[in-house]
Order: C-alpha cells, then structure tokens, then sequence
C-alpha cells in the first residue's frame, strides 16, 4: 500500500494540497467505541482559507489534530499533497509536520526559554536548516509580523498578540502547505484579536492556505469556505466569494 | 549534518541547563563526589598497594630468606628449672644448602646480635651483623666510603667494623667515623667503610635489606656490618637471659638467618621447595621460617588488587547514587517541560530529536560532573598524602575508569527519562498545562 514517498511535493496553483476520503477516526472507551470522526469527505487546494466551526464536542480538536498529523485517521485516505499520510509511521509524520503544517495555537505555546528568533526557528531546526541561514529567515519573519525590534526578547516580555505574531511567524518558517490555526484569537483582547485577524488576510492574499477552527462567527467571516461539524459529520458547507 | 544537529542539541542543553543552574549544580555534584572518590578512593588503594610491594621488593625477589624462630615451650626441655635451648639454623645447614642446590649465586648466614655500641662518650644501641664479604650481592646497600668485608677479614677475624649511615648521623655526627675506633660490648672496632641504605622507588628494585622482614627505618638505630667469624668469636652463640626465680635461661643460636640468592626469578620456588626438604630432614623442631619475597609480592598484588576492587567498588556506589539523583531530576524536568516536548513534537520533532535533546542534557551534565570530578579526585590523594601521611598514586586508568563510568551513568541514567519524553502523546502535552 505504501508508495514510494518522496518529500519533493510538486504542485501547481488550484491543486489539492488535503484531500480527505471517507476519514474516521474512533476511539476505544474502555468497551465502548467512540466515534469521533465520521466519513469526512473534505479537499483543500492551495490558497483557501477554510473555517471548521462547531459546538465542543463535535470532533474539531481531532479534525485538527489528524489535519495537523498529529492523529492518524482509523478508517479512511488522507492525502496531503499528494502523498498519503494515513500510513506514515510516527518518524516520517513528525517530519511531514515539521516541513508541511504551521501551527498556530490557542495560547501561542513558545517555549519559554528560548527568545523570539530561537523560537521562530525551531520548525527548521528540525528540518536540518543550517544556523545561519535559519537566523536570518527567523529574523525576516520577525519582520514581517512586525517584532523586527524585539527579536531578543523572551516570550514572557511580550503582550499576548506579539506573541501570537511570533506563532505565526514560526508557522511560517518552513514555508508550509497548510496553515493550521487553533481559535488563534482565543486568548487575545479583540484589538490584537483583530491584529491577527489582519495578519490572517493578509497571508491568505500572499496565496497560503489557511485553516481556522474556532467557534467565533466573526473569525468565520473573514474565510472564503466554512465548515460546520456536528456530531463528527460534516453539517454543511459555506462558500463565499 | 549529524554534527551540525549534535552541536546544536549540545548548544541547546547547556542553554537549559543554564536556566536552572542551581539544580544542575546540585545534579552535577552527585556525580563530582562519586567519580572523585571512586579515584581517591583507587589512588589510596594503589599507593597502599605500592608501599607494600616496595617493602617486600627491598627483600629482593631472587632471594629465599631462611630465618630462625624460637619454637614453641612445649618442644624444649620441659621440668628443667636451668635450661639449654638449642635451635635454628646452623652452618652446617649453610653447608648443605651450598652442596645440594645447583643454581644458588651465593648464601649468605648472617648472624645478628643487639649490643651496646660507645663511640667517646656517646653510646647508642646497634644492630651488629656478622656476615660475609659477599652481602652486598644481596642487600639494598651501597658503599659509601672505605671498603666493605674482605676474605683476609673473615679468615684473621679482624676486630673491624662497617657502619650504616643511621650509625654516622647518631655516633659520630659531625666527625669522619673512617679509621676511628668504636666499642662493642667490651672489644674495640676499627671502622673501615661506610654503607647507605638504597632507597627502592619501585618494585622492579632486585636488591634487598638483610634485615628481613622488619626493615623499616628507625625500628633500630642501625646496623654495624663485622666480620660473621669475629662475631662468633666475640659474642659467642650462647645468650643468657635471666627471668627472675627461675633461673637463667640459656639460649644457643649459630646463625640467625641465612639469605640464598638464586639465579633467574623461575629458580625461586624450586629451590625454596629443595630448601625446604632439606631443612624439615635435619630439623626435628619447627624452628625455622622461609620467607619467599616474591611470593610475598605476588600474595600482596592479588590481596591489593581485591582491596582496590573494595575500594572502588564503594566509591563506585556513590557513583550510581549520582546516577540515580540525575535520572530523579531529569525525570522531574521531563514532565515540567512536558509542553515544550509537545510544542517541538508538533513543530517536527522526531522522537529521537527528543531522546536526543534530554540525553544531551544528562551527558553535559555527567561530564561536566565527571571532568570536576577528575580535578576534586585528583586533588583529594594529595592532600591525604600532605596531611594524612599516606602515600597515594593516581594511575591513568583509574582516572579514564571513572570517566567512563560516569559517561555510562549518564547514559544508562539519562536514557529512561529521555525515552519516556520522547514517548509522550504530543496531543496530551500539548493540552498540558
């Protein structure tokens, strides 16, 4: 089943970056079979910006969470750039994440430890980028979410927007296929919520593919498609534009 | 590119370790204190060790030393208020040892007699040791000044004496103790030679002290060498002791001890053996003793080298209680840093990037830990040399054993805490809180 796989991802403008066929993912309860996911049937091509909404408990943390390869489906196809991923083992997963997925979390999750720049790089720390050429991709990035100043500055000495700005910036550090935001608004007053809102767009416009879960109708408005999940299904689907 | 990641984990260890420096430090010094005892510790037994067969290679390891012992009550004559004791080894023995075993360089009977020695007005107690030209072959000393025993002394049982130097510091101190007279018991000795003890620096040393087995320095004030014929015609071979209402007790000893030097180290234990036959046929009582020096040292190699394993092995337990103090906190930092495990693991960490980065940690640390240790350790044995009056002798082994050891601490330690991190659900620490 497994295909040679090879990291050099070839694709066009409109190709579909994520496809989901049939996709489930259960859990076992102890005897009972929890059905999280059921028959998800989902594409994404490059440049969309695609809002998951849905009350708690309708499977949008797993949705993420097998999206972001951090889960892998029970049943079902995931492709991610053409390459399947629903039956890569956990090494070739981390990498596809590391080289693939830009994570954006709820509540930023730096590393405390590290300063803006180190924290930016990271994601290619992982993926072997030399130091040199990793400090200055970090240092641009820090730029272009406009912490250009602060590079120096550890996560704490930064207000919750400017650290979510160097989330984003160390999304974007690998230049991934998929940008994947979890309520990236959640913890943040709404002015900065709507900083980032802004940054949102503003990547959307440069042609990155974007994926926003939240439950924020505000936030689902600036997406070009909306998803809405009940019970583990797809309720239905919104395009705009 | 291995390298490039190597140095970078590295990099990022010390920067965390950095972060909690007092706990690192507080990790660190379990292992400082257990690889730096485990080489005080080796350096203690191995100077020990040293001491030892030093002593014992001053006896000479070509030699077989036969000495007489008193033997027990019951054997003498029992009832007898008025006693003749005769024992030990005689000429006669001397004689047969020189008939019967072919490879023997030279023998050596020495015999010894404790005597008032006047030198003017000074008087010190001394060892006088009757012996033969030829002792020299079989003793660690040198001939300083003047000449030692001739053949013509031996033969006109010249009244001459050589002296030791313990003799010359005590008796003549500042005066030139050559062609001066000294009293023994009641005759006058010409001396005609100076000898010096030569001290033995190491094991492979082939000569010896006559003094046998109590030859360290300052248990007498010092031997004075004359002629073995002039003694028995001096002091004669009978000693006297009186011991109250019994009455005296007469002892007759001819010789106190005969050296046999043999030719090669094989010889040694055939000919002690022959020796052996030779005396138990002619001596009804067990009044003789062989010391073997270099069975003597083999013995003391074997029991240094079980008393170093002792030795090292309780500092090696100190060494595993650092261990497991460092598993304890990387264990304890693992899950504190529980989150940042998921962060990286949702960034692109392999598990083994994580592995990577925790066993780093436990690595820097142990050797860190291990190279203070080395310094402390290596400064421990000479302050117990300083203070303690013991010598000590670090050896390079026992310094890259303990370094070694503790790399493996680290990575037997580090391991576990470093594959329970990298096993995490990246899910689960990431909701972590």
């Amino acid at each position: 089943m497994i295909q040679h796989q090879s990291n050099r991802l070839d694709f066009s403008t409109d190709s579909e970056i994520l496809i989901f066929e049939k996709l489930c993912k259960h859990y076992w309860l102890g005897q009972v079979e929890l059905k999280v996911l059921r028959d998800i049937d989902l594409t994404v091509k490059k440049g969309d910006y695609l809002a998951i909404m849905g009350p708690s408990g309708s499977g949008k943390s797993t949705l993420l969470n097998v999206i972001g390869c951090l889960d892998r489906p029970t049943y079902g196809k995931y492709l991610l750039g053409g390459q399947d991923v629903s039956l890569l083992d956990d090494n070739q997963l981390s990498l596809i994440r590391g080289q693939h997925i830009g994570f954006v979390f709820q509540s930023f999750n730096l590393i405390a430890q590290l300063n803006i720049i180190e924290n930016i790089e990271v994601p290619m720390f992982y993926q072997g980028l030399s130091e040199h050429a990793s400090a200055a991709r970090a240092k641009e990035l820090a730029e272009m979410v406009g912490l250009g100043d602060r590079i120096k500055h550890r996560p704490s000495e930064l207000s919750g927007g400017q650290q979510q700005r160097v989330a984003i910036a160390r999304s974007l550090a690998n230049d991934p296929l998929i940008i994947l935001a979890d309520e990236p608004t959640g913890n943040l007053d709404s002015q900065s919520g709507a900083d980032i809102l802004g940054i949102l767009d503003r990547l959307h416009e440069q042609g990155k593919t974007l994926i926003v879960i939240t439950h924020d109708e505000d936030i689902a408005k600036h997406a070009r498609r909306e998803i809405r999940l009940l019970d583990g299904q797809i309720q239905k689907e919104v395009r705009k534009g | 590119m291995f390298l490039y990641r190597a140095r970078r984990t590295v990099k990022l260890g010390i920067k965390s370790l950095w972060n909690h420096r007092l706990r690192s430090t507080l990790t660190a010094l379990g292992i400082i204190f257990g690889v730096s005892s485990v080489i005080a510790m080796l350096a203690i037994g191995e100077g020990a060790s040293r001491t030892a067969q030093e002593q014992i290679a001053r006896l000479g390891s070509l030699n077989i030393i036969i000495k007489t012992v008193k033997p027990s009550e019951e054997q003498s004559a029992t009832g007898q208020q008025q006693s003749l004791q005769e024992y030990g080894l005689t000429y006669k023995d001397a004689e047969r040892f020189r008939n019967n075993i072919s490879n023997v360089q030279v023998i050596v009977p020495v015999r010894r007699t404790g005597q008032q020695v006047w030198y003017r007005n000074r008087k010190i107690s001394a060892e006088v040791v009757g012996t033969v030209p030829w002792h020299l072959e079989t003793a660690p000393v040198h001939l300083e000044m003047g000449r030692f025993l001739a053949g013509s002394d031996m033969d006109y049982k010249q009244d001459i004496c050589i002296v030791d130097e313990r003799i010359v510091d005590e008796l003549f101190r500042f005066d030139d103790p050559i062609d001066q007279y000294v009293k023994i018991a009641s005759d006058y000795y010409l001396v005609v030679g100076i000898v010096s003890n030569i001290p033995v620096t190491s094991s492979s040393a082939p000569e010896e002290n006559t003094n046998g087995t109590k030859m360290q320095s300052g248990a007498n004030a010092g031997n004075i060498y004359i002629p073995l014929t002039t003694v028995k015609d001096r002091f004669g071979e009978m000693t006297v002791q009186l011991n109250g209402q019994s009455g005296a007790n007469i002892e007759k000893v001819e010789l106190q001890e005969v050296i046999v030097k043999v030719s090669s180290i094989d010889e040694v234990l055939p000919t002690r053996d022959i020796i052996d036959t030779i005396l138990s046929r002619f001596h009804k009582k067990n009044d003789y003793q062989i010391i073997v020096p270099l069975e003597l040292l083999r013995q003391a190699r074997r029991t240094q080298a079980i008393f170093s394993i002792v030795l090292g092995s309780i500092a090696a337990i100190s060494l595993l209680v650092g261990g497991i103090g460092i598993m304890n906190i990387m264990l304890a930092t693992v899950s504190e840093r529980t989150r940042e495990i998921g962060i990286r693991r949702a960034l692109g960490a392999r598990k083994r990037d994580i592995i990577f980065q925790f066993l780093s940690e436990t690595l820097i640390l142990t050797f860190a830990g291990g190279i203070l240790g080395i310094v402390l350790g290596s400064a421990i044995p000479y302050f117990v040399t300083y203070f303690g009056k013991m010598p000590t002798v670090i050896t390079g082994s026992s310094l890259l054993l303990s370094f070694g050891i503790s790399g493996a601490v680290g990575i037997a330690f580090g391991l576990y805490p470093a594959y329970r991190a990298a096993n995490m659900d990246p899910i689960e620490s990431l909701r972590h809180e």
